[in-house]
């Protein structure tokens, strides 16, 4: 059942303001989630004023300077700062996206900074993947055959067949899609998710892939396919401008052309 | 699965309304509304059976301001629900997933309910 308000634990309060300093030239103000697991308190809402004419053009770049210059305990992931890891996907300005691609001046007002959203927080902008990995796992990600390979050579495929899979495996699995649904929300436990779904649609338009029938059976269930009502946040919210909801209809739809 | 110690982030009082979640929430809205709506058309068949005193009671009702906003909100719920409902085959038959088109097909779905409501109300107050 849907839970629409937060767990008493989780609400979260006013915290401290760290002003910028005084020969700052461009302030901007960065309302940041905070979450400090020794503390046993409730996670709070940190305002850091930052300098941006001494900052780079990105979020990530701001919650660095923040990390380096003012405040150490800040934790957040990030890796390579150019949107192909996926690592620092929290949710900027009430959409989830990567810190790294996500321009400050695109922002108005305050630049608002959560976790990714309805994952248990382990620290401050860090969530708690586990259950999105072991869904991805869970769609068997890697080529199923029956006969056996070439002898001379690897299984091929045409140029029309390569294009079919070429948006779908550019998921970097960031988790953008599946934290912006509010049907993964509520059923998380359930229903696999835009990233999973739109991993298991790579694997079935694969021409050289076996388990096509397999697949299908394991994704047709109440929950595990059918809990997306087409709300649209996963493909609004995906970094890198791909389009799982169109990938499970298009599921939805192979699994209704079996039963023609 | 998660530590119960561990907080919940914050999702619906922190996520930005857009064209496309805020629909799917008002189909969900209409859908609930066409449910009351049909109590309210029982209400007035049942009335329609108990006799005249009944139904000059609920037409009564139905004719006043509280009657009218209910008639107007269920018509406009039968209408949006209806465009959307479309919206919703069309994306089953795989169209109209870009974000642009899917902005401009909700922004047609509303426009279509609200015109279709008003013409239906342009019509019972003429006529």
């Amino acid at each position: 059942m849907a839970e629409f308000s937060l767990p008493a634990n989780s609400r979260v309060s006013e915290g401290k303001v760290f002003k910028a300093a005084a020969d700052a030239a461009q302030v901007r103000s960065f309302r940041v989630y905070r979450y400090d697991p020794d503390s046993g308190e409730n996670p709070r809402l940190d305002t850091y004023e930052v300098d941006i004419s001494r900052c780079g053009p990105m979020v990530l770049d701001a919650l660095i300077k923040i990390k380096n210059e003012v405040d150490s305990t800040l934790t957040f992931r990030r890796s390579c700062r150019e949107g192909i890891c996926g690592s620092c996907a929290m949710n900027i300005d009430g959409v989830n996206t990567l810190a790294c691609t996500q321009a400050i001046e695109d922002i108005k007002g305050d630049v608002r900074i959560y976790p990714l959203p309805h994952m248990p927080v382990i620290k401050d902008l860090v969530p708690d993947l586990t259950n999105f990995y072991a869904q991805y796992a869970s769609i068997k990600p890697w080529l199923q055959t029956r006969t056996p390979a070439p002898p001379d050579r690897e299984r091929l495929q045409s140029r029309a067949d390569q294009e079919l899979i070429n948006s779908p495996s550019a998921c970097i699995l960031c988790a953008c899609c599946s934290t912006s649904c509010p049907s993964y929300w509520w059923n998380s436990d359930r229903y696999l998710g835009p990233a999973a779904l739109l991993a298991a649609y790579r694997w079935l338009v694969d021409t050289r892939d076996e388990a096509t029938g397999e697949r299908l059976d394991d994704l047709e269930d109440p929950f595990r396919l059918y809990r997306c009502h087409t709300i649209m946040n996963c493909t609004n919210a995906c970094p890198k401008d791909l389009n799982p909801a169109r990938a499970i209809a298009a599921t939805k739809r192979m699994i209704a052309e079996r039963h023609l | 699965m998660a530590q119960p110690d561990r907080p919940l982030s914050p999702h619906l009082g922190i996520y930005r309304w857009q064209v496309s979640n805020t629909l799917s929430i008002l189909h969900r809205i209409t859908g609930v509304g066409l449910g009351v709506g049909l109590l309210l058309l029982v209400t007035w068949l049942a009335a329609l059976a108990g006799g005249p005193q009944r139904f000059a009671g609920v037409m009564g009702f139905l004719a006043g301001p509280v009657g009218l906003l209910l008639l107007a909100g269920f018509s406009f719920c039968f209408f949006y629900h209806l465009a959307n409902g479309i919206r919703h085959l069309m994306w089953d038959a795989g169209r109209g997933f870009e974000p642009a088109v899917a902005r401009r097909s909700g922004w047609f779905t509303v426009s279509a309910a609200a015109v279709l409501t008003v013409l239906l109300w342009l019509l019972i107050l003429v006529f």
